[in-house]
């Protein structure tokens, strides 16, 4: 290993953080290797230098270090990753070292796991739809490629099982598959068990990458996982040319996590305790996917996070969603019911949907559709709630045909089988045939051609 | 002579420096053996305090500072309008690769184009700062003025004849103690306000073309606005809305801490889209400065600052001018971030004590004014809000509330029944709409006052029925009350929901916006005729023309269009 060879000790030890002498040798951000008496060794980095001292944060955490019997090695340079095609199908833990009893793959280049911004004149808009297979997300929060679209979640609702299942599923055009990059940040072993064997299974698994820091590992780990993962995934999209679909899960636990080290630090906290920065470090994970102008490939972004109680407002969901391009919520009302995938269509939002469907990308019918949908399904939910309220004796006899069409909708669009792949047509045949529950008087956004083209359609289905 | 330190501590972007005596606040210095850009916002004895405008990973004490000997600056010349900028008024469409390398410097305009030069004085006249001596004409749209800079006055001496020239070159000489010379080029500290000879009051409306926003919460040329908003509840769409049809002369928009592919739509649909007066390609006047959520906060702070002064530098050549900010929370973001590492005593939320007043002299440099040459321009300042969860009693909002006149909010319900642009109309306000009556009436109509006010009557009502509804169910309403109902799911429907992705909904100029309310409230007038006479609310609803006034948003383009309609309700 090359870097300044210089040996430092330790002053003080708090937390996951240490405080060593430099004497001006430690860059910011730069890595220390921390070597104990019986020789096991631990990686650091700075979060403060000045000509004295530096402030290091442990990954592998503090336990065990002493001040007296520790050695500090800098590296001279910053937490980097050897990339190459070689990573495809193998394992690595939160810091990017393999996991999988095999060697380290040869990296054609280290890079910084930071990654370098995006210049935005750069960038290609995204407007490649991405069929996962589920109706609710096809016909309604559409997919792009380079889009990134986050699940949020609450504890016990099948996020895993539907982050799988479009991992599984989703194609582009033409039938190209994705490769995953999948990063489990903080999550049990069983759910990493569970993607792992999903992959595998549907033999993904040689075109996947995956990077665990699970729940029993250090917290600090944590805060590099996710851009572990993504300089993966970078390297791929942006210079091998795949189609790549990175999995982040579990965001929440990378929130917490950076809460710790800020608490440690003794930053000034923010909202409930998370520091003010929380938006900005957010947005260097987040914004790190999207499609380059004159790059064959694309970085596709499907993070998981879990709002604690439920709350759609605790500040990760609400940073997350204010960088994303779009959320889909999945809410325990409809997974109660025994529907699946129990996505809340009305707090949910594809923002590059509008330019990704249409004619000659999915059918002319399809924003009409969906508009219509919303529309509808969200007049049927006031009705809804008043007739709970009223009985529905109490609403007007126009109304009532709204209480079908929401029935219709979520047994029969919202609700498939994890194992159900279901094409843009089919969705959208679906639509139809739920829709057409309402009298026509009530189709406000759709337009007679629609009407005329895609009606008989129904009308064959339903002879 | 330059000032020359090294780096003593590292600690974020915020760096100190030592041996630099002398330093002043605000100075721009090079830090580093990268050269990375920053500012100098401390100074203690022999040392500064810098913040640095880019990520400052690697950097080690003992590496050298060294100050640049002015401010903050922004270039300013012909080449300007169609660029597209990050927050430092660097270039990003020259740049090599796909990423953004630190220390990198650019050119903010080329200057080895040339232009064609049009002296409009001539030599031996007396000039002041702000005196417009020629010009060029630097887009279709912009005929880009040359003028004395604020700062020089004199005899003109020497003023080049019409031809071509480069930004650098000398194009005028003014005498006064000494000889001074003035190119296309100059440079203004962005954190200092351009001068002005005398602030005037507002009265001619913005024209955005959202109905919402015209009909019922105008801004005024030279006025302030807020949009408030939590996620997914529109602000960049109506943003963008704003850039694209607003009848300013020259529209800067300021991507503040957002992401990377708004940057992108608006550089893929601007020269697509044309200017509703000139039929134009908006492009041709339109500036962006890109500083999207993944850039280093201390240049996001900046780009505010570049944004306004180069909106007041296209009002100096008396031009309307609007600036769009999405979004202005990351901005005080950045400003708390920075305060953070400062170790300053935080006010509420962890922000700076300092952050009221940042907000407040921001929106200051909004207004409609006579400039130096004695012409009439303005700046227009329209700045999304992001308050966490939604919290509209976060510190933000609340005091960018106190500085702006208009408020456009934006309500998670609505936006979730994909009513767009989901501007609350109980909620909002604009101070300008007594100021601006007086145009519609002499411009539109002066019936118009009475319908606007007849129409927040109708949804004003609807909500207080709303609550009865919600318990009782619209049943119990008498037929009068349902009718009612009726008319405000028409104004909803048929007049402020507006679909930006419609060719003919997405802009609607003044008349139209009259037409269709005209239509509106006379259908209503009529069926409550219809109503004494027997009729009641279901027959109304259902009859063919309740449909066509709604859908005439998406129809009515003429005083034809409009008539033909008008005519079947006036004999409904």
């Amino acid at each position: 290993m090359s870097g300044s060879i210089t040996f430092s000790s330790v002053q003080s030890i708090r937390g996951s953080l240490m405080v060593i002498k430099t004497n001006g040798k430690l860059g910011y951000e730069e890595l220390v290797e921390i070597e104990l008496s019986n020789g096991e060794k631990r990686l650091g980095r700075s979060l403060q230098v000045s000509e004295d001292i530096a402030v290091v944060e442990v990954f592998e955490g503090t336990q065990g270090l002493s001040p007296r019997d520790v050695k500090v090695r800098f590296l001279g340079r910053p937490l980097e990753l050897p990339v190459s095609n070689e990573l495809l199908g193998r394992i690595f833990d939160g810091l990017g070292r393999p996991i999988d009893n095999m060697p380290e793959p040869v990296g054609s280049e280290e890079l910084d796991i930071n990654g370098k911004i995006l210049n935005p004149y750069k960038r290609e808009y995204p407007d490649e739809f991405i069929q996962t297979g589920v109706s609710v997300i096809d016909g309604m929060l559409s997919m792009v490629r380079g889009q990134k679209l986050p699940i949020f979640s609450g504890s016990g609702l099948p996020h895993d099982m539907l982050a799988a299942q479009i991992a599984r599923q989703a194609t582009i055009a033409k039938g190209e598959e994705f490769a995953v990059v999948f990063a489990a940040i903080g999550v049990p072993a069983d759910t990493a068990i569970f993607f792992r064997r999903e992959l595998e299974e549907s033999g993904a698994l040689k075109r996947s990458v995956l990077f665990l820091n699970l729940a029993e590992d250090p917290a600090v780990e944590r805060i590099v996982t996710p851009r572990v993962a993504l300089t993966a995934a970078e390297y791929l999209a942006f210079e091998e040319g795949y189609h790549v679909l990175a999995i982040l899960t579990d965001m929440t636990n990378y929130g917490e996590a950076l809460r710790e080290i800020s608490m440690m630090r003794e930053e000034v906290p923010s909202r409930r305790g998370y520091p003010g920065y929380l938006y900005t470090d957010l947005a260097t994970i987040f914004e790190r996917s999207g499609r380059i102008t004159g790059r064959k490939g694309s970085l596709t972004q499907l993070p998981i996070l879990s709002m604690p109680a439920d709350d759609i407002t605790h500040p990760i969901p609400d940073l997350t969603a204010y960088i994303t391009e779009g959320q889909i919520v999945l809410g325990k009302e409809l997974y109660h019911k025994g529907i699946y995938p129990p996505v809340n269509v009305l707090m949910s939002l594809s923002r590059l949907m509008k330019d990704g469907v249409g004619e000659g990308k999915t059918r002319a019918d399809h924003k009409e559709l969906s508009d219509q949908l919303y529309n509808s399904y969200s007049k049927a939910m006031e009705i809804r709630s008043l007739a709970e309220i009223v009985g529905e004796e109490g609403i007007p006899e126009s109304s009532k045909k709204y209480l079908q069409f929401a029935d219709a909708f979520e047994k029969k669009f919202i609700k498939q089988d994890p194992y159900e792949n279901r094409d843009i047509d089919t969705t959208l045949n679906i639509a139809w045939d739920v829709l057409s529950i309402l009298p026509e008087s009530e189709w406000t956004n759709i337009s007679e051609k629609s009407k005329k083209v895609y009606m008989s359609v129904v009308q064959k289905r339903n002879l | 002579m330059k000032i020359k330190g090294r780096i003593t501590e590292v600690k974020g972007t915020v760096v100190k420096a030592s041996g630099v005596s002398g330093i002043q606040m605000n100075e721009m210095v090079k830090v580093g053996e990268m050269g990375l850009i920053g500012e100098v916002v401390r100074v203690e004895g022999d040392s500064a305090y810098v913040q640095v405008y880019e990520f400052t990973t690697g950097l080690k004490p003992g590496e050298p500072v060294e100050g640049l000997g002015s401010p903050l600056s922004v270039t300013l010349a012909p080449g300007i309008v169609g660029n597209i900028y990050d927050g430092l008024q660097r270039p990003l469409s020259t740049l090599e690769g796909y990423t953004i390398s630190r220390g990198y410097t650019a050119e903010a305009v080329d200057i080895n184009k040339t232009w064609h030069f049009v002296p409009v004085v001539k030599p031996g006249i007396k000039v002041q700062g702000g005196e417009k001596i020629g010009y060029v004409e630097e887009t279709e749209l912009i005929r880009h003025y040359i003028m004395i800079p604020p700062n020089v006055s004199g005899t003109l001496a020497y003023v080049a004849p019409e031809g071509d020239y480069k930004v650098t070159d000398q194009i005028a000489e003014v005498q006064d103690s000494k000889k001074q010379s003035v190119s296309m080029l100059q440079r203004w500290a962005v954190r200092i306000p351009r001068p002005i000879k005398r602030r005037l009051v507002a009265s001619e409306p913005l024209i955005t073309g959202q109905r919402v926003i015209d009909t019922f919460f105008p801004l005024a040329k030279g006025g302030s606005a807020a949009v408030p908003g939590g996620f997914g509840t529109g602000k960049t769409v109506l943003l963008h809305q704003m850039a694209s049809w607003a009848n300013s002369r020259v529209v800067v928009y300021v991507g503040c801490g957002e992401r990377g592919n708004e940057m992108v739509e608006l550089l893929k649909t601007f020269p697509k889209l044309n200017d509703p007066i000139s039929g134009k390609p908006i492009m041709q006047k339109s500036i962006m400065i890109a500083n999207t959520s993944n850039m280093p906060v201390a240049a996001r702070e900046a780009s505010i600052y570049v944004g306004i002064t180069l909106a007041e530098y296209y009002r100096d050549m008396g031009y309307d001018s609007l600036m769009l900010a999405d979004s202005t929370s990351r901005w005080a973001e950045a400003l708390r971030e920075i305060s953070g590492r400062l170790e300053e005593i935080p006010a509420e939320e962890g922000y700076p004590s300092y952050l009221a007043s940042r907000i407040a002299s921001f929106y200051e440099r909004a207004g409609y004014v006579e400039t130096l040459s004695g012409d009439f321009g303005s700046v227009s300042i329209i700045g999304a809000v992001s308050p966490p969860g939604g919290d509209f009693t976060e510190p933000v909002t609340t005091h960018t509330l106190r500085y702006v006149k208009a408020f456009w909010l934006l309500d998670p319900n609505l936006a979730y029944s994909r009513h767009y642009p989901a501007v609350n109309w109980v909620s909002s306000y604009s101070s300008y709409v007594e100021s601006l009556s007086e145009w519609w009436s002499l411009n539109v109509s002066d019936e118009f006052e009475t319908l606007r006010k007849k129409a927040l009557d109708i949804l004003f009502k609807e909500e207080s029925l709303r609550n009865i509804v919600r318990l009782l169910g619209p049943e119990v309403l008498p037929e009068d009350e349902k009718l009612l109902l009726e008319a405000a799911n028409m104004l909803k429907e048929g007049f402020l929901k507006q679909n930006a992705y419609h060719e003919v909904d997405r802009y609607t100029p003044p008349l139209v916006q009259y037409y269709l309310l005209k239509l509106i409230i006379s259908f209503y007038e009529k069926a409550k005729e219809k109503l004494t006479e027997g009729a009641t609310v279901e027959e109304i609803r259902s009859s063919p023309l309740y449909l066509e006034v709604i859908r005439a948003r998406f129809n009515v383009k003429s005083k034809e269009d409009f008539d033909a309609i008008m005519k079947k309700v006036m004999e409904f």
